[in-house]
């Protein structure tokens, strides 16, 4: 009984998202490295990445739902789902300018003036300058408005002082975004403003971070009169609070954590459980079944999100549900992973390095608490703590 | 590709939501707890008048002619409302049955008018909720389809944990009377698919039950005074409330998809409704506790209203498979396909 057309829910593709999709599948299984790279947390392997970035925008596939003015192909982010899924499926290397092609570039894309958008996104889109983010502070992490990195304005430049902390890819990048405080004598979420720093001007000092699996990928980055000229701020000085919330919201909602990651990972514990799962254990069937339901539900919803962002909508502090359900999800996913693996969850594998990341996700991004304080207090409007 | 409901389903579904609050107060499904029948004729005559019967009925049989997208926000509605009245049942399950087989028309026409209730069972000895305000019963064994007078079988209540379902079991076989509607392995697939859609229906119920459950305790967070404070102002009453609605918020596209699939014909048709109920019970079972503990002994309480939704969300989570059968049902189509 198929019905012709149906004017509200039709989750049929379009014949453009099957093409495309057909054509980065096509791509895909001709690029991508038949082995895994080195983890882009070391020398070696962030430049083999950078090598892969380059590789992807040759292809015109890096940001496929940019503007192609910027390097993108100007898809709509139905394709580009459509596109995550196929990039993972195809066991594609992680994508190393992530804090830059899904945060600050629809930032930039957002609230950017035409200026930064030619300078800063085309080489973002060929890897050629990658990017970590600067949020954190040493006594700011949670709490992110009690940032205390300044600067002063002196002539054409801002002169930054101050320090970052748990600043992603901060080890090897090239740049990095964040907030400082410009109003010294601003409080809390008033006086901030959003900065494009780069990591090799003078006064730049990095000291990498090594995280549960060995490797910096995280940084503490130290400013000391650093020169960021006044072409560099994105959006008004002091206005950088509403900016990186917007940034935030890519990072919690659709963007950073697509649902093809995990999808793909689903079908990989689905392998697992065929390959090692004990006939009759139904404990450990009905777990993995639940995650591969939680990655499809995460698809589900994303598509929800972007055929309602297509329609006008925006997506506010919702991102902050999805953030929980995501973090969530890939935890049970490699947790089940564990114990079908029995005594040999304890050796070395590519499961045990997605579970000790996948840790990392309620604290990344605004912790899970956080999200929680968000939800109820911008969805639910209930009184504030 | 498309996944938004237009500006019409969500006029309609404001025309019924503000028909039910005022048509059917918790003062209404209180009293009818302590009727043996439990059902309002006269609302569900209503009903039929707003269209909502026969909204999957052909329009040759006076039904509006759409498809199982169209009853999702109605049947979230009547969730919300904790509606007595067989709306699922009726119009998401047995009108559709009869129309794809195209048999029983009169049945899909008087449905569609309100001015009978066909409802499906399933094999034999089934239970069947509402049974007893059937005009007809649809009764489906195998490849056959009949068409029962209740009144020629005997009906044997049993008692729901919820007071406003209405349960019986149908002392029913193959070949112990009734009409033979259909037959043949159509008649199979058609069961299938109306089981398919029981549970789905179910499911879309449970996210107007459970959107309820969280709007009350919502409610109450933010009038409940404590220490000098609503309780809303609490982390631990704000994080329990955050949980819950990203349950309900995961819940609804998995729901609303499998009724497009159903509706497409979808392969995956009964892998996405088994999906549904199980995300449905899930999110209605978890917001009914949360629900219960923020509003502490006063949600307890026989006079407070929340026992209604939260009686509700455990009955239909459990109707018609809970979670682990659904999964369990996922797990044969996605495990073995890998």
């Amino acid at each position: 009984m198929t019905t012709a057309t149906r004017d509200s829910i039709d989750l049929r593709p379009s014949d453009a998202e099957t093409a495309f999709r057909a054509e980065v599948r096509t791509w895909l299984a001709e690029h991508v490295p038949g082995r895994a790279l080195a983890s882009m947390d070391t020398k070696e392997g962030f430049d083999e990445h950078r090598e892969w970035e380059r590789t992807l925008h040759r292809g015109g596939l890096s940001v496929v739902a940019w503007p192609q003015a910027y390097g993108g192909r100007g898809v709509d982010l139905l394709s580009w789902l459509a596109f995550e899924e196929e990039y993972y499926a195809a066991g594609s290397p992680g994508r190393l300018n992530q804090n830059g092609i899904f945060l600050l570039g629809p930032t930039l894309l957002e609230h950017g003036s035409d200026a930064q958008r030619a300078r800063f996104l085309p080489p973002m889109a060929a890897g050629d300058e990658v990017w970590a983010q600067g949020w954190s502070e040493p006594n700011a992490g949670s709490d992110m408005a009690a940032i205390r990195t300044r600067a002063r304005r002196d002539g054409d430049d801002w002169v930054v002082s101050g320090s970052k902390i748990w600043v992603s890819r901060g080890s090897y990048a090239d740049w990095m975004f964040g907030l400082v405080r410009t109003d010294p004598e601003s409080e809390r979420h008033r006086g901030l403003t959003f900065m494009l720093i780069p990591l090799d001007a003078d006064g730049v000092t990095v000291r990498p971070i090594g995280q549960l699996d060995g490797h910096s990928g995280f940084a503490e980055v130290f400013l000391d009169d650093v020169r960021v000229p006044l072409g560099q701020v994105v959006g008004e000085p002091g206005a950088g609070w509403s900016i990186a919330m917007a940034t935030a919201g890519f990072e919690r909602g659709l963007l950073l954590r697509s649902p093809g990651r995990f999808l793909a990972a689903a079908q990989r514990l689905i392998a697992l459980l065929n390959e090692r799962g004990r006939p009759g254990d139904s404990y450990v069937r009905d777990r993995v079944t639940r995650a591969w339901m939680n990655a499809e539900a995460h698809r589900l919803y994303a598509q929800w999100t972007v055929s309602h962002v297509l329609e006008g909508q925006k997506v506010g502090a919702e991102a902050s549900l999805n953030k929980i359900f995501w973090s969530e999800l890939d935890i049970d996913l490699h947790e089940t992973a564990l114990e079908l693996l029995g005594d040999d969850a304890e050796l070395v594998s590519a499961w045990t390095d997605g579970y000790l990341f996948s840790l990392a996700g309620p604290i990344y991004a605004g912790t899970n608490q956080i999200q929680r304080n968000i939800i109820a207090d911008r969805v639910l409007r209930l009184p504030r703590s | 590709m498309r996944f938004t409901f237009d500006e019409d389903q969500r006029e309609y579904q404001r025309v019924l939501r503000d028909y039910l609050a005022q048509h059917c107060p918790t003062t209404e499904l209180r009293a009818l707890w302590d009727d043996e029948r439990g059902r309002s004729p006269q609302r569900w005559a209503q009903l039929a008048e707003l269209g909502a019967i026969g909204l999957a009925a052909p329009t040759a049989l006076g039904g509006m002619g759409l498809d199982d997208v169209a009853l999702l926000l109605p049947l979230e509605e009547a969730g919300r409302a904790a509606l007595p009245e067989p709306l699922g049942a009726v119009a998401a399950v047995a009108v559709p049955l009869l129309s794809e087989l195209a048999v029983g028309d009169e049945w899909v026409e008087r449905a569609a008018a309100g001015t009978a209730m066909p409802i499906v069972g399933f094999g034999a000895g089934p239970r069947v909720a509402d049974a007893h305000v059937a005009d007809v019963l649809l009764l489906g064994a195998g490849s056959e389809l009949y068409a029962v007078d209740p009144t020629d079988v005997v009906l044997t209540r049993r008692l729901s944990l919820d007071p406003t379902r209405r349960l019986f079991d149908v002392a029913w076989q193959p070949g112990a009377g009734g009409e033979l509607l259909a037959a043949g392995n159509g008649v199979v697939d058609a069961l299938k698919r109306a089981q398919d859609r029981s549970a789905v229906a179910l499911a879309a119920e449970l996210l107007g039950v459970t959107a309820q459950l969280l709007d009350m305790a919502e409610a109450y967070a933010r009038e409940r005074q404590q220490f000098g404070k609503p309780i809303g102002a609490f982390q631990a009453i704000k994080h329990l409330l955050a949980d819950a609605l990203v349950g309900l918020a995961f819940a609804r596209p998995v729901v609303y998809r499998a009724a497009a699939s159903l509706a497409d014909g979808a392969a995956t048709a009964s892998r996405d409704a088994s999906m549904a109920k199980a995300f449905a019970s899930d999110a209605a079972t978890a917001a009914g506790k949360a629900a219960l503990q923020i509003h502490g002994a006063t949600g307890y309480t026989w006079e407070h209203d929340l026992s209604i939704w939260l009686k509700r969300a455990q009955a239909l989570s459990l109707a018609s498979g809970d979670a682990r059968f659904h999964r369990e049902r996922v797990a044969r189509a996605v495990l073995t396909a890998a």
